[in-house]
């Protein structure tokens, strides 16, 4: 599905977080938005998801333009999202967390998917386990996999390397573009760790709330 | 967002089984008072229908009414049989029942009376017929069944009310025969033994002409089956300190016939104002109101009762407080799952209701285990003391305010989970997740 981004800014307390950002993401594109912190990544994803309004102009997902007042039902059909922090929910099992997600976007539970999901990610063996028994590595596949199982057709990761090593990197990274392509998703990932600019097709550079390549 | 509610609650099961006792302990009490004082209520009001007035010897009043209306404490003392005859001759009173006591079988009280007594409670036999000649006995449903007692079966009564009173005092020489087993009634009838009250008097030996002059006012004959029997010694024995008949003819003392105590029933309101006056005033006998008695009764443990009844229901607003605390904590350490779900595509009432309904579930659960450990409670106590049983405590039986009861705890439950709800509903979910 394709993401447009047309003209976004935004200002906290007088001063300018976003400005003037355009980009389109083609459906099934995968695309890096790379930048440090504080360069507005989250602040972006926040208006992309429709959490956040802008104060100037406009995201669409599709032909629908999205905002906090249709986000919800915009980000129930249309999206998968792996946050910064992980947030599985802690009462849950990582198995329990996936059927949450399905049953909130989609009404309804499809447990063949959610253990074929888990196979295909290595963490099968973890189904039963709470989000407070994983390793780091572990709970980062348990996110992937919850944004998977709901069938996004885009899919939007925030920071889903921080704090993984080398070769954990390398793992998340491959698995969310396995996982865009299984699901025929749109990918775009806000990271400011470069390591992952080689797996991506297409890299945008926020710096200081602007677009700069 | 039920079974992540109950998720929740599992994830935190010490502090959930803490407010589900609080809540299951007021329950208890709650339903324990009310199942009390309404089953208390219930029998004492089908014990005492159609009563108006009972007169009796002199002494305390509720003692009266207690031992001849609900059979459960030690009569006053006797009266002279002359008193029956004189209020059944009063044109303001309907009925009048005699009434002769103190002895009892296996625990079941002999009563003394005739056939008005039949009339009054509206027994019917269910198996067998009524009594009719001498030291013919018929019993109650659950004095039948707790006895084992069956039709042409005679048994033998003791002096007092218990079996371990005075000594346990046989009355060998003159046993009862069952000649009926009446339907139950669910009233005191039920665990009562009734005779001619002829036939108690000659238990114990005491002389009597058979006739007895106006027996019949409305009812007709009475049925007691000893006609113009005479007995060479007199020894009612004065119920309240059971004097035993050994003790009476040692000293030389000969007793008349006499009744224990009668149930008046009014013709009409004018006997309410005439007779309760005419027995107090003109008699050596007193006369006390059922109604009157009772209320005062239900009056004196209802001081108490209420007592208890505020100290459950502060339990319960305890247990609701505890929620409330436990869940606000909760929402504060929740707000990133809360966010989660929100952006997951949950909507603002969802979360809310998540919330509302962990204190509904723990406040069901405290109704449930409250109410049940109520019921079992009673089960038990009347299992093991009888007293209980004989006032008609029944477990198992739901009564109509326990809904009232259980739907006011379950709105403690809601309305503690009210705040923590509304604040998780409040939440921005952008912002909570940015805060990480």
């Amino acid at each position: 599905m394709q993401l447009t981004v047309s003209k976004v800014g935004k200002t906290y307390d007088a001063q300018s977080v976003l400005s003037g950002i355009s980009f389109e993401a083609a459906d099934e594109e995968r695309v890096l938005l790379l930048g440090p912190s504080g360069s507005g990544k989250s602040t972006l994803l926040n208006i992309i998801c429709g959490l956040q309004s802008a104060d100037s102009g406009w995201v669409s997902i599709g032909s629908e333009a999205i905002s906090p007042s249709n986000g919800d039902v915009i980000r129930k059909r249309n999206m998968g999202i792996i946050f910064q922090t992980l947030r599985l929910v802690s009462a849950l099992s990582v198995k329990a967390n996936l059927a949450l997600a399905q049953k909130l976007q989609n009404g309804s539970t499809d447990p063949a998917m959610i253990d074929q999901t888990l196979e295909r990610l290595g963490i099968a063996n973890r189904a039963k386990a709470r989000p407070f028994e994983l390793s780091q590595g572990e709970a980062q596949r348990a996110a992937i996999a919850r944004a998977l199982v709901v069938r996004p057709k885009i899919l939007i990761a925030d920071e889903p390397t921080s704090a993984l090593d080398h070769a954990n990197t390398q793992t998340v990274a491959e698995l969310l573009l396995e996982a865009a392509n299984d699901a025929g998703a749109t990918l775009l990932v806000a990271t400011h760790d470069d390591r992952l600019k080689a797996h991506f097709e297409r890299t945008l550079t926020l710096s200081d709330g602007r677009l700069v390549s | 967002m039920i079974g992540l509610a109950i998720a929740y609650l599992r994830d935190r099961p010490l502090t959930t089984a803490l407010n589900v006792l609080l809540l299951a302990i007021s329950v208890a009490m709650l339903v324990l008072l009310l199942q009390f004082g309404n089953q208390a209520r219930d029998r004492f009001e089908r014990d005492m229908r159609g009563i108006d007035l009972v007169v009796g010897s002199k002494g305390s009043p509720l003692q009266l009414i207690l031992s001849s209306v609900f059979h459960v404490d030690q009569p006053t003392g006797n009266i002279p049989l002359s008193s029956l005859q004189l209020l059944r001759r009063d044109p303001a009173v309907k009925r009048t029942v005699p009434l002769a006591l103190g002895d009892s079988f296996d625990g079941y009280r002999i009563v003394g009376t005739d056939s008005s007594f039949a009339d009054l409670y509206k027994t019917k036999v269910a198996s067998g017929r009524s009594f009719a000649a001498p030291m013919e006995a018929v019993l109650g449903a659950k004095a039948a069944s707790e006895t084992g007692a069956d039709l042409g079966q005679e048994f033998i009564g003791n002096h007092g009310f218990s079996e371990d009173e005075n000594g346990n005092q046989s009355h060998d020489h003159a046993p009862f025969k069952t000649v009926g087993i009446l339907e139950a009634t669910g009233t005191v009838v039920d665990r009562l033994i009734l005779t001619s009250y002829e036939s108690v008097w000659d238990v114990h030996g005491i002389a009597h002409a058979d006739e007895v002059e106006g027996g019949n006012q409305d009812h007709g004959d009475h049925a007691h089956g000893q006609r113009n029997r005479t007995h060479s010694t007199a020894t009612l024995q004065p119920a309240p300190d059971m004097r035993s008949p050994a003790i009476l003819q040692a000293n030389g003392t000969e007793l008349e016939p006499e009744l224990t105590a009668l149930l008046v029933t009014y013709r009409n309101v004018s006997g309410a104002i005439r007779v309760p006056s005419m027995v107090n005033r003109q008699t050596e006998m007193q006369s006390a109101v059922p109604a009157t008695e009772t209320a005062r009764l239900l009056a004196l443990l209802g001081a108490s009762i209420d007592g208890i009844r505020i100290f459950a229901w502060l339990l319960a607003l305890t247990g609701g407080l505890a929620i409330f605390v436990a869940l606000l904590n909760m929402a504060r350490s929740r707000e990133g799952d809360l966010a989660l779900l929100r952006v997951m595509g949950a909507s603002r009432s969802q979360v809310f209701l998540t919330i509302i309904l962990e204190g509904l579930i723990t406040a069901i659960m405290g109704a449930v285990v409250g109410w049940i450990t109520a019921h079992s409670l009673i089960s038990i106590a009347r299992s093991n003391f009888p007293t209980l049983a004989d006032l008609g405590l029944t477990p198992w039986q739901a009564a109509p305010a326990e809904a009232g009861l259980i739907a006011a705890v379950l709105a403690i439950g809601a309305f503690a989970a009210l705040i923590p709800a509304l604040r998780i509903y409040r939440i921005d979910p952008a912002r909570t997740l940015a805060r990480g």
